[in-house]
């Protein structure tokens, strides 16, 4: 029998063989990465650095303990160079190797703006934990730090960072953070808690070049300005990662696009995770991949099984400011709605017929609002 | 009374404070939340909770 052989060691691919294994505890199980494959909490790289963690204890299970654990070959540092579908069969560094499923859990890239100036390629990205390690090196005391972006990910270093003492700029081009994800109160509410906590906010400034300057370097924006920096983090968003897909001639969109069982469009290739498009959308964070796993997992034990996404609150970790998002489906107009507590500030997105479409809460005596409103989403409001 | 910390988000579980949302009163210690339980923060199942003590 031809193993399953998933490609990727991130929290989906891991996540899948843990939930597979629920169901198949013998059959042959490899996963091939091309990291060390330790088991590591990603969305802890943003939250880690003023509570002192050390970025190796952010690592749960060494890659071996994952193996052994999951009874799985475990091919670590090994990078993937082709996919042969009609042959079911991956060619790596390392040799070909034979499949009877195969998941591809790839993950997405870090998207790289086009920046001038003798130092561009200086900014760094934090997409994975070794990325975390080369950024933790360059963090000394009082370093300044200039942060491209002022999504989810962004606002969280900065606050991380502020929090810890470090001189944190932010920059976004749009008038405030969380732009794409909360509504407009909400950002303006966050963008305020991080200017009390520290962080010198740039609304509408946008990063144009980056020089070596005598320390540091030297930041020209949009406007012309100027801004000094010792390390420069740009948190701007992924791009799935369907190259090696796109190459074996699997359907790819935005990412690797597969149904509502994370099928591809070739027969016993499946994908989930940050390379996904699963039923035309690439579904960011933690939570989507939870749900996918077990699908996945039960599909590939024999039980064909289609994702259901619940509601899933996107969990934005700035303790100036916690924020729980749920967001009205993509296109819906709706009216949001404010409600000024003493503990932070409630957003109700109200469709046209009256009904709550999503909502968004901000500040820590809010946040343990959400299941409520979880409950209340679809009920007139 | 323990706090326990979920590995995947960090989502800290206070057995002092419980989960009171999710119909966990506080006080409730860690072997006796019920196996359905999801973490509220990314939807780790409480069987694979690799809680780890802080």
């Amino acid at each position: 029998m031809q193993p399953l052989v998933i490609i990727g060691a991130g929290l989906a691919g891991y996540t899948l063989a843990r939930e597979w294994r629920k169901h198949d505890a013998h059959s042959p199980l490899t996963l091939v990465c091309a990291d060390h494959g330790d088991f590591y909490a990603k969305p802890m790289l943003s939250n880690a650095f003023a509570q002192h963690k050390e970025p190796e204890r952010l690592i749960n299970a060494p890659a071996a303990q994952m193996a052994e654990q999951l009874g799985a070959r475990l091919l670590s540092e090994t990078r993937v160079e082709a996919l042969d579908i009609a042959a079911q069969r991956i060619t790596t560094a390392a040799g070909t190797l034979e499949y009877g499923a195969l998941v591809l859990a790839l993950g997405a890239d870090p998207i790289r703006l086009p920046l001038a100036g003798d130092a561009a390629a200086a900014v760094l990205s934090v997409n994975d934990l070794d990325d975390y390690r080369r950024l933790r090196g360059l963090l000394k005391p009082a370093a300044r730090v200039a942060i491209l972006g002022g999504g989810l990910i962004g606002c969280e270093f900065a606050n991380d960072f502020a929090g810890a003492g470090l001189a944190v700029t932010l920059l976004d081009p749009a008038p405030r953070p969380l732009a794409s994800l909360a509504p407009a109160a909400v950002g303006e509410r966050l963008a305020a808690a991080l200017v009390a906590h520290g962080v010198d906010w740039r609304p509408g400034r946008a990063l144009r070049a980056v020089e070596h300057a005598a320390t540091g370097y030297r930041l020209t924006l949009d406007d012309g300005s100027e801004l000094f920096a010792d390390v420069v983090l740009s948190a701007v968003g992924l791009r799935p990662r369907t190259q090696l897909a796109q190459a074996a001639g699997l359907a790819t969109a935005r990412g690797i696009v597969v149904d509502g069982g994370l099928r591809s469009s070739a027969p016993a290739v499946y994908a989930l995770g940050d390379c996904a498009e699963i039923e035309g959308r690439v579904r960011a964070y933690v939570m989507p991949i939870m749900q996918t796993a077990r699908a996945l997992a039960q599909t590939l034990a024999g039980t064909p099984s289609h994702v259901a996404f619940p509601p899933m609150p996107v969990v934005v970790k700035t303790p100036a400011c916690p924020i729980v998002v749920e967001p009205p489906a993509a296109g819906l107009a709706v009216d949001w709605r404010y409600e000024e507590l003493a503990g932070g500030l409630i957003a109700r997105g109200v469709a046209a017929d009256g009904t709550l479409a999503g909502f968004a809460l901000a500040g820590s005596g809010v946040v343990g609002q959400r299941n409520a409103l979880v409950k209340a989403l679809g009920a007139p409001v | 009374m323990k706090v326990w910390q979920c590995v995947v988000c960090g989502y800290i579980y206070d057995e002092a404070s419980g989960d009171p949302e999710h119909g966990i009163a506080p006080g409730t210690a860690w072997e006796d939340v019920p196996d359905d339980w999801c973490c509220p923060d990314c939807g780790v199942s409480k069987a694979d909770f690799e809680m780890v003590e802080v």
